[in-house]
């Protein structure tokens, strides 16, 4: 047993061979449905999501196990509950893992230093989102085989996303080159001193990328004047017909979803032939698989 | 007990009279009689500390603590406090007024002197509330508090963002000669932060709280003293950019004094570790180059005081969620190790150290005690130097644990903790309280 709490603190040959891994649970491959069978996988998801959870959902129903699902909606913690008593409290029912989305950071880390099984974060506040990171190196190496010597351009606010966090520390695992690009408001600091390079202008960023990886534009934070608009924002940094042309060819685009069409991604782009955003989606279930696998080995 | 006794062949420091060298100390009735080189007679009745290879100094002031009574005793009260205190080497604190009850009037204070003398332990001297409530709108009756017994007056915990509201602090607070004490924060620029901006909290996907929260409302408030005449201390400075602001000041000849707590000049925003919330407090652990900057300020002066911001909390305020832990570390009884650390480390001398601990804080505050000459109050930490020991939140005598130092290993170590002449600590074993003596 071993958590997942972030990529951080993994070494490359387990990442690489977590994404081998993978390639065995990808459609047509043998069933795998003994592997958990009998056992339960607790999805403890405290901030909305469908398809992360969804995601989890599928991947353990795929090895066998039966899934609990619980939402904070309407539960305990709308009377006071502290994260601790419902973690031990889902516990007590005898899951080999809690699958776990909160919106602080650090709370997975909480719940894992007072639990018996494994702990998978699902995404935590801003910190982590090591499934979303570990299905996007996966789709790269379909892609490309290795990530070795390739440039991933990751695109805009990177304050506040964990999936640039996680993405960050896997890529720069796995040899790739990770560029930041965003507004100076949305680009926290100390970047540099974990690996990134750090742009503020897409247009000279753009050429070199092998792939760019459009963060979605948290509209809820727009009244904290990170940004004066998203109208402003879609000009400087985001991706659209006329940019696309100017990628390298071959390069791909990557979005962690859900999409704010027109704002980070031109409509176009989306659903153009540079677009891996559909296979991201289905590889993440293929990934969950291994990551449960693994975790509860 | 004893009201005579013979502090025998210690090392005395002590800063302010200049005296550092193996002295006897004689005390009588509460008061120093006398400081000798030379080996004094044991006067009969004399309970005599023999205190070879021991340092015999002033008794430690802290300027900063959190006693939690009114409101909040599960977490700490008066009396715990207090054994707290001495049991650290301190012979007297100041208690913040952000108790619940707010200390924002004479009734408070006065239950807060009354429960300190019937704790009997160690001086208590009050804080009053610069404004109602610690709500930032209106003043309190500062007049009132220092009557009663206030030292200085604080909305500690909170700043005042209102700048003419500070400036009236200011101005008013001249006639009563009181240091007017700062929690610089602006509140605008830390909003939602729970650590220091930097890379760490860029690592933990941590909402950051930048030094300029702090410096700007430093800088803020050193332009109003100027223009007011008043006094100034700032406490828990936490940032490079106010240790340098408050040089300048004093340079120029501004009242202003200020406080370092040892927890900001020995961990950096990394002992955040994997969300660790014993490492959560306000002012945030800062970076490094801020740590490197407030020792450069213990040893030049500007620093006056080190003061602990002794915040004691219970198990669940902590067990939660970073963002939702609650801020603040009790301090009192590992202040001593952690400044000398300065000390083995070379960044202190050793006179330096005890005067941040005595002579810089009685002076801020203008307290009693402090030093040693004759006269002075008999109140006298005795340390053995070379006690070498690991901190053990379980042994705290204060009600709460919350510490990022448990484990902690430490050379020097406080022996005894003399009140006015009475032992009220020996040996890890807190004294009877005056009520039952």
């Amino acid at each position: 047993m071993r958590h997942l709490l972030g990529i951080e603190g993994w070494r490359r040959d387990e990442l690489e061979s977590l994404l081998d891994r993978a390639k065995a649970h990808l459609p047509g491959a043998p069933d795998t449905t003994h592997l958990l069978r009998g056992k339960v996988v607790a999805n403890l998801f405290f901030e909305d999501s469908t398809r992360t959870r969804t995601s989890f959902h599928m991947a353990a129903k795929g090895l066998g196990a039966s899934v609990l699902n619980w939402t904070h909606t309407g539960s305990s913690v709308s009377k006071g509950e502290t994260l601790l008593d419902t973690a031990r409290n889902i516990e007590a029912t005898g899951p080999v893992a809690i699958v776990m989305r909160h919106r602080s950071s650090g709370a997975p880390h909480l719940v894992a230093k007072h639990v018996k099984c494994a702990v998978i974060n699902a995404g935590d506040g801003t910190h982590e989102h090591p499934s979303q990171a570990l299905l996007d190196a996966f789709t790269l190496r379909q892609r490309w085989g290795s990530l070795d010597g390739r440039t991933v351009l990751i695109v805009g606010d990177v304050l506040h996303s964990r999936v640039a966090r996680s993405n960050l520390h896997c890529l720069k695992a796995l040899g790739a080159r990770v560029v930041m690009c965003g507004p100076p408001t949305l680009i926290p600091p100390g970047l540099e001193s974990l690996g990134a390079e750090v742009t503020h202008n897409l247009d000279a960023a753009l050429p070199r990328a092998d792939a760019v990886m459009c963060l979605r534009v948290q509209l809820e934070r727009q009244e904290q004047a990170f940004l004066p608009s998203t109208r402003e924002y879609a000009r400087l940094f985001g991706l659209n017909a006329a940019r696309e042309e100017r990628m390298k060819a071959g390069a791909v685009v990557m979005h962690p979803g859900p999409i704010n069409r027109g704002v980070e991604l031109a409509p176009a782009v989306a659903d153009g032939a540079r677009s891996v955003i559909l296979e991201q989606v289905s590889n993440g279930v293929a990934v969950r698989r291994a990551i449960l696998e693994v975790c509860t080995a | 007990m004893s009201s005579t006794v013979l502090f025998r062949r210690g090392r005395v420091i002590d800063p302010r009279n200049g005296v550092d060298g193996v002295r006897d100390v004689l005390v009588r009735d509460g008061k120093v009689v006398e400081v000798s080189e030379t080996l004094l007679p044991v006067p009969s009745s004399a309970e005599v500390v023999d205190a070879t290879g021991k340092w015999v100094l002033p008794g430690f002031i802290d300027l900063h603590v959190h006693l939690r009574e009114p409101g909040e005793e599960g977490k700490e009260t008066v009396l715990t406090g207090c054994r707290a205190a001495v049991a650290g080497g301190f012979t007297a604190v100041v208690a913040m007024p952000n108790t619940k009850v707010v200390n924002d009037n004479a009734m408070v204070t006065e239950l807060v002197l009354n429960r300190a003398r019937a704790a009997g332990l160690c001086h208590v001297y009050p804080a009053g509330a610069i404004t109602k409530g610690l709500k930032g709108e209106e003043l309190a009756e500062m007049g009132e508090l220092v009557s009663a017994g206030c030292v200085a007056i604080t909305d500690d915990g909170r700043p005042v963002m209102n700048a003419s509201l500070m400036r009236r602090t200011l101005q008013y607070a001249t006639q009563f000669d009181v240091p007017v004490m700062v929690h610089e924060e602006d509140l605008t620029l830390s909003a939602g932060g729970a650590m220091h901006e930097g890379t760490t909290s860029t690592r933990l996907g941590l909402r950051g709280i930048p030094a300029s929260a702090e410096v700007a409302m430093v800088a803020r408030d050193l332009v109003l003293l100027e223009e007011t005449k008043g006094r100034l201390h700032v406490a828990h400075v936490s940032c490079e950019g106010s240790v340098r602001l408050i040089r300048e000041a004093k340079r120029s000849g501004l009242r202003v004094t200020c406080e370092v707590a040892p927890h900001h000049f020995i961990l950096d925003d990394r002992a955040v570790g994997d969300y660790d919330t014993h490492a959560k407090m306000a002012p945030p652990l800062r970076a490094d180059t801020d740590v490197q900057a407030l020792r450069e300020a213990l040893v030049d002066g500007t620093v006056d005081a080190i003061a602990t911001d002794h915040a004691p909390h219970g198990v669940l305020d902590k067990q939660v969620e970073f963002e939702k832990g609650i801020n603040g570390i009790v301090g009192l009884e590992t202040a001593l190790g952690l400044t000398l650390e300065l000390v083995h480390a070379g960044v202190l001398t050793a006179n330096r150290a005890v005067e941040l601990l005595t002579h810089g804080p009685a002076k801020a505050f203008g307290l009693p005690g402090g030093h040693l000459a004759p006269g002075a109050p008999a109140d006298v930490t005795v340390v053995d130097p070379d006690a070498e020991w690991t901190v053990d939140a379980h042994q705290f005598h204060s009600r709460s644990r919350n510490t990022p130092f448990h484990g902690r290993k430490q050379k020097g170590l406080v022996i005894q903790t003399w009140v006015a002449g009475h032992k009220v600590f020996d040996k890890g074993q807190v004294g009877q309280s005056k009520e039952s003596r």
